[in-house]
């Protein structure tokens, strides 16, 4: 078995010379510094509201917007990542906190990623006067709210999942809580948390383009970026601009992952808790390239240096000898202190709620859009059994062949990260062609990114059918329909629900702006609530604006309690194959 | 032993019971007494579930006693004490970390510099036969080899008290042969400063081995039942009469019924009696093999134990499975089978499941509780919960879960109830209720598939 790990710690070797590996690294380090700095100097500029930024349609900017869009989901995946190890460390270590930060994630994750972005926009511009600033971090915000709330949750899970003889040995060994979390806790967590991270960033380009061109209070602002480009040019209705930003986009994603994601992943391999034989080991080109530089062990050896001076500072004082150390109080009618005081501010909340819905937009109004959701809610339904019938058995023909596998899956993943709005004013251009009803076609929007999700999850599922349960199949002649009820559906369903529940999350969240639609000025729009909250976003009118978006929260809670959990846990309890 | 300044270890009156939020406690250590002194090694034995490993954990600190004094060289132990070390059962090693890394991980909790520390580490590495696997994952080692890097872990820290929860009950036969031999070269040579060693073990045999005297736990609450003193010299012959006397006896001991007058008819088991874990398949195996012309229904239990080749705790949930049922007899550390027990073991597959039946629903409270809900019921079903939360007036829900799904498990051998994982719903076999007559045909008893 081959393996190439950078290790945890690395001493300090004596030989610290350049080697060839070194020729190929130093380069490429240097460049993505020069990069960080000249972009991130750009987002500083002086601005103000109605300013035009400047913008051009020619592909010879490109790069550079791309880096300008990169450096925006940088930002916000560092960001997303320290929300992360703070709110679910704390959710997981105090009980207090856990009871109300766990139902607020729960609630923030379906709120829709673009509502965050039409509600906090106004707020950040004023933070800024003056500065483009203000309307950066509106955009980098809306990326966060796209990352943050599932690696939280996976880091939530792992904290509470540590295997019980490991706490007890890192208690008996003595462990500080600062090196339970740098030994224990974190490398515990990190194959879920960044297999996370992965996935955010994944949905996070959809964002990234859909935050770069906004319209606040009829001002149209675009910040420079692929996202604005693509406006630009559905603007000017330059197809061949949009052909250019599509590739733009491909080159970009690759990058990242190769850049990226594959050294991370390949790397974090060793944090696995449990290997299954067979697995393939990820490897990364880019990160042997790494380990093999002289260079780079030694800069990697400076965390190994701030290791050892951080030992002394945190160790534990107390050897559990004597007086007992201090000891948790543990007051009983506190609990109760503390839950009744959480109901009082959940009831004032509604009250408070209740009474802005009553002055500001009247109970019409909330029947309105809840009428609206629903017919969002039909299509979303709709479109994830179409998407299902169609992927489902294309995800399984694939899956149970390797080969085809191998070269499908990337593909797969790459698609369901690529952003599906770039496509968008070419389904426009092809409905008013056709003269098709807005109301049916432009819905099949809604899944164009997220279907992808449901195909790589089948695959990977049929994939993972044990070779001895389809020998079995083959020996006792099970055939057609039978072997499809006995052995395939059975197999593929846990990984199925995982996809159908990202794509449907995926899916109401681009109904905002797949629902409204423009070519030049032509603007299509479908009945829905995704529609209602863009033309509140676009008027700024702030009421409408929280109302749609409460309302389609709410919708997609009971979604996800009613179906989807349920779903799951089916799929967990009944058909997991261990 | 009355000189306290020998004594590593002292405990006195020690008292644990868990309490789950709103039920009443379960106790689970009541009075124990205990010492360790300088130069020996101690061995706890006792069934699953008698509170041996919380007894060890609490001396470790992990956990914290409810009454009693818990004592290190005449302190009081409050959390885990830089003087005591565990070797894990699961080893619990930390997978990212490397073999050195592992060993070094208290080293560095104590803020030891990194030279003392690698000074230390590769001493005790290539002391327990680790040299050359430093830089090894846990994940690349054999299940002997990790548990040596659990040990290393524990002795750089250079204890006076070894604790050891079942180190080598995870490894198989030869290697935890090996491993064991290794441990008390290491000890019997003075190559390592351990002053005192604690050991929990579910094997009579290593028990004798390896320790100058054995305690033997009761169950329910837990508290120390025998001690037994192994005067013999090291290494031990296993064969030797002097250490068959003792493995005798222990066996003697740990099948003795509490306090129940040998003739006397068995008492009622109460609902929530812990019951043994034994698959149906086993007890008739075990029946069976007593029919054997060299027992002809009457066995020694190590000869027993020898035959049936399983482990020790394996053979205790058995016989006391075959006991409640009313299958054997056990006295002095010999196993008489009863006439029904003959009966059952000779019988066709037909005959033996309407003999376990019988018993089942005669013997055990829980079985003829939950048969006689289900004849009650209209619909003959009852959904599981109903039982648990019984049954969790006694045990701990893990505890509830496990007993259920034992008696389900029986209940679905002898047929005298089904089960629908499902639905998480008991009901009466479909045969049984068409000779009810009286109750309305079944619902939907076979509702999945």
């Amino acid at each position: 078995m081959r393996r190439t790990i950078i290790p945890a710690t690395i001493s300090f070797g004596p030989d610290i010379r350049p080697n060839a590996w070194d020729l190929v690294a130093l380069p490429l380090v240097l460049a993505v510094v020069w990069l960080l700095s000249f972009g991130g100097g750009q987002m500083s500029t002086p601005y103000n509201l109605g300013d035009a930024l400047p913008m051009s349609l020619d592909p010879s900017h490109l790069p550079y917007y791309l880096l300008r869009s990169f450096l925006r989901m940088a930002v916000g995946l560092v960001c997303s990542l320290l929300f992360t190890l703070v709110y679910a460390t704390l959710a997981a270590k105090n009980k207090y906190a856990e009871k109300i930060l766990i139902p607020i994630l729960d609630v923030l994750q379906s709120i829709p990623i673009l509502g965050f972005l039409s509600i906090t926009v106004t707020g950040f511009i004023a933070l800024f006067p003056g500065n483009l600033l203000g309307v950066e971090c509106a955009a980098i915000f809306a990326i966060f709210t796209s990352q943050a709330w599932n690696m939280t949750f996976s880091l939530y899970q792992s904290l509470r999942t540590i295997p019980h003889d490991l706490e007890e040995a890192a208690e008996m060994f003595h462990l500080s809580p600062w090196q339970r979390f740098w030994r224990l806790e974190l490398p515990f967590a990190s194959p879920p948390l960044i297999w996370n991270m992965m996935m955010s960033v994944s949905g996070g380009w959809f964002f990234v383009v859909a935050s770069e061109a906004i319209t606040v209070s009829g001002q149209s602002i675009m910040l420079p970026g692929i996202g604005s480009y693509i406006a630009l040019a559905i603007n000017d209705k330059d197809i061949y601009a949009i052909g250019w930003a599509i590739l733009a986009m491909l080159g970009g994603i690759l990058a990242y992952d190769q850049l990226f994601f594959r050294p991370l992943i390949a790397w974090a391999d060793k944090f696995k808790f449990e290997t299954t034989p067979g697995e393939e080991i990820p490897t990364s080109f880019l990160l042997d390239v790494m380990q093999r530089t002289r260079l780079l062990r030694f800069l990697a050896s400076a965390p190994a240096f701030l290791w050892e001076v951080s030992l002394p500072l945190f160790r534990r004082r107390h050897d559990g000898l004597g007086r007992p150390a201090m000891r948790r109080v543990n007051i009983p009618w506190f609990d109760k202190v503390w839950n009744i005081f959480l109901a009082l501010v959940a009831a004032y909340a509604l009250i408070k709620v209740g009474e802005f819905v009553k002055t500001e937009v009247g109970m019409d109004e909330v029947i309105h859009v809840f009428l609206l959701s629903l017919a969002t809610a039909t299509r979303v339904i709709v479109l994830i059994a179409i998407a299902s019938v169609i992927w489902v058995p294309i995800g399984v023909w694939i899956g149970l062949r390797p080969r085809v596998a191998q070269t499908v899956q990337p593909i797969a993943q790459f698609l369901a990260a690529f952003p599906a709005n770039l496509m968008f004013p070419v389904a426009v251009l092809l409905i008013l062609h056709f003269n098709a009803s807005v109301e049916i076609w432009t819905s099949p929007l809604m899944i164009l990114g997220t279907q992808w999700y449901i195909l790589f999850n089948v695959i990977a599922g049929a994939s993972a059918i044990p070779t001895d349960l389809k020998d079995a199949a083959g020996n006792f002649g099970l055939k057609g329909w039978l072997k499809w009820k006995r052995l395939i559906l059975p197999a593929i369903f846990p990984s199925y629900v995982t996809g159908a529940i990202t794509a449907s999350g995926g899916s109401w969240n681009a109904s905002i702006v797949s629902e409204l639609v423009s070519w030049g000025d032509t603007t299509l729009v479908a009945t829905g609530v995704g529609a209602y909250i863009a033309q509140a976003t676009a008027a700024g009118d702030f009421p409408r604006i929280a109302l749609g978006i409460c309302m389609m929260c709410i919708f997609v809670m009971l979604f996800n309690r009613q179906l989807w959990r349920r779903l799951y846990r089916l799929a967990e309890e009944r058909w997991r194959i261990d | 032993m009355t000189n306290t300044a020998d004594l590593l270890i002292n405990l006195t009156g020690v008292r644990k019971a868990f309490r789950t939020p709103d039920r009443s406690e379960r106790l689970v250590l009541e009075g124990v007494n205990f010492q360790l002194a300088e130069g020996e090694i101690v061995a706890l034995l006792g069934k699953s579930g008698s509170g041996k490993s919380t007894l060890l954990r609490i001396i470790a600190g992990l956990i914290k006693p409810n009454g009693g004094s818990v004592l290190y060289r005449d302190k009081t132990i409050s959390g885990p004490v830089n003087g005591i070390s565990m070797v894990f059962q699961s080893f619990a090693l930390f997978p990212w970390l490397t073999v050195k890394q592992n060993v070094e991980l208290g080293l560095e909790a104590l803020a030891v510099p990194a030279k003392e520390r690698d000074e230390r580490s590769t001493k005790v590495i290539d002391l327990i036969g680790l040299g050359g696997f430093e830089s090894a994952y846990p994940r690349e080692l054999s299940g002997g080899m990790r548990q040596r890097v659990g040990f290393a872990r524990a002795l750089v820290m250079s204890p006076d008290v070894l604790l050891m929860d079942e180190p080598f009950s995870a490894l198989d036969v030869l290697t935890a042969e090996t491993l064991r031999g290794d441990l008390l070269e290491l000890w019997l040579e003075r190559q390592i400063p351990t002053k005192g060693i604690l050991f929990v073990s579910h094997n009579i045999e290593e028990a004798v081995t390896m320790a100058d005297r054995v305690l033997i736990f009761s169950s329910d609450p837990g508290r120390v039942k025998a001690e037994i003193p192994v005067n013999l010299p090291h290494p031990r012959d296993t064969e030797s009469p002097a250490f068959k006397a003792i493995v005798d006896e222990v066996y003697a001991i740990m099948t003795q019924q509490p306090q129940r007058a040998a003739g006397t008819a068995a008492e009622p088991l109460s609902l929530g009696y812990r019951l043994p874990e034994a698959a149906p398949h086993k007890i008739t195996g075990m029946l069976e093999n007593l029919l054997d012309p060299q027992f002809d229904g009457k066995a020694d239990l190590p000869q027993l134990a020898e035959q049936l080749e399983l482990p020790d705790d394996t053979l205790f949930q058995l016989l006391e499975a075959s006991r409640l049922l009313g299958f054997i007899h056990v006295e002095q550390g010999d196993v008489h089978l009863l006439p029904a027990g003959r009966a059952f073991a000779e019988a066709e597959t037909a005959e033996r499941k309407k003999i376990f039946a019988e018993h089942l629903l005669h013997h055990i409270s829980l079985a003829s509780h939950i048969r006689r809900i289900l004849d009650e019921r209209r619909d003959h079903r009852a959904p599981e919960n109903r039982f648990l939360q019984e049954l969790e007036d006694y045990l701990t829900d893990d505890e509830a879960e496990r007993v259920l799904d034992q008696v389900i498990n029986w209940g679905r051998y002898a047929e005298i109830f089904e089960y629908d994982y499902n639905s998480g719903v008991l009901s009466l076999p479909e045969a049984d209720e068409e000779t009810d007559g009286a109750a309305p045909p079944p619902s939907e008893s076979a509702a999945a598939q």
